[in-house]
């Protein structure tokens, strides 16, 4: 293979890796939602279902029964960890525009937070509906 | 807490001269690696490398599925590299090894270096934990927890 097509190849991969992580929430409410459609027809992210989901008390973990614990009730506002007291920058996206910015990193966190105060991973249902509910309640659609 | 203690403490550091007093400056290795800032800088300070021992670290990183009531587990490759990076930067002193709960404030370097503290102090509702150093080091998040960084909070003692 000579210099020029590996050069090429090379930046190629880098065009095509890009569109994997980098997003926006609307991206990804757009991806979790066509992946909940394959189990629930016509699946449409509800910001209402989404608030309810962030304000449930699942009660598994102590100090963590719900994602407000350490959010807070308004996503828009800057929330604190519960146990160690670091501040947590908002979740809302208009509040943050690092947030949802990133699948990848989106979903790393779903992972755990999810495994931690829901005690197991959430649906692709429930983090559309999510992000969409931040979304909203940050003042920005 | 002992409050003249440290006031006379500070007021001997300062006439001491800053440069001798302050010499310690950034406890933060001189290149962070950005991937342990990342994953272990979101919900605590990252802790500078230097205030656990290698082996306190290895041991700390083998168990990040149950990281003090947490799961923080990582991906294989992740875990690796910043374990590396721990290693490396990590403190040769024994009183900075953490034995069997792999706190850095169950330390014996801790213990000594905030032994002029009251107890009720970290349960304090502006500081709530011991693991939360930037509530009276403003500056740890970037690692500068010299004295004339500190400043406690309105605290109940």
């Amino acid at each position: 293979m000579n210099r020029t097509m590996c050069l090429s190849l090379a930046l190629a991969g880098t065009l095509v890796a890009l569109p994997l992580h980098a997003a926006s929430p609307q991206d990804l409410i757009a991806d979790y939602a066509t992946e909940a459609a394959r189990t629930q027809q016509g699946f449409v992210a509800s910001a209402e279902r989404g608030k309810a989901f962030f304000l449930r008390n699942w009660n598994v973990a102590d100090k963590m029964p719900n994602c407000a614990a350490c959010h807070t009730e308004r996503p828009a506002a800057q929330g604190t960890h519960v146990i160690t007291a670091k501040s947590i920058r908002p979740l809302a996206p208009s509040a943050n525009p690092d947030r949802f910015a990133d699948a990848a990193k989106a979903e790393k966190w779903f992972r755990r937070n999810c495994t931690e105060v829901v005690g197991r991973e959430c649906s692709a249902a429930e983090k559309a509906d999510l992000v969409r509910f931040l979304v909203v309640a940050g003042g920005a659609s | 807490m002992k409050r003249t203690t440290f006031r006379s403490s500070l007021a001997c550091l300062m006439l001491c001269g800053a440069a001798t007093a302050f010499a310690d400056g950034s406890r933060m290795p001189p290149h962070p690696d950005k991937t342990w800032l990342e994953e272990c800088g979101t919900c605590h300070v990252a802790y500078p490398p230097a205030l656990l021992t290698a082996d306190t670290w290895r041991r700390l990183m083998a168990g990040l599925d149950r990281h003090f009531g947490s799961n923080a587990a990582l991906d294989a490759p992740t875990a690796a590299r910043i374990t590396t990076f721990l290693e490396r930067n990590a403190s040769t002193r024994g009183e900075r090894n953490a034995a069997a709960s792999l706190r850095i404030t169950d330390t014996r370097w801790f213990t000594r270096k905030h032994d002029e503290l009251s107890p009720t102090v970290w349960h304090d509702p502006k500081v709530k934990s011991p693991a939360n150093c930037a509530a009276c080091h403003r500056n740890a998040e970037s690692g500068r927890y010299d004295e004339h960084d500190i400043a406690l909070p309105n605290v109940r003692r």
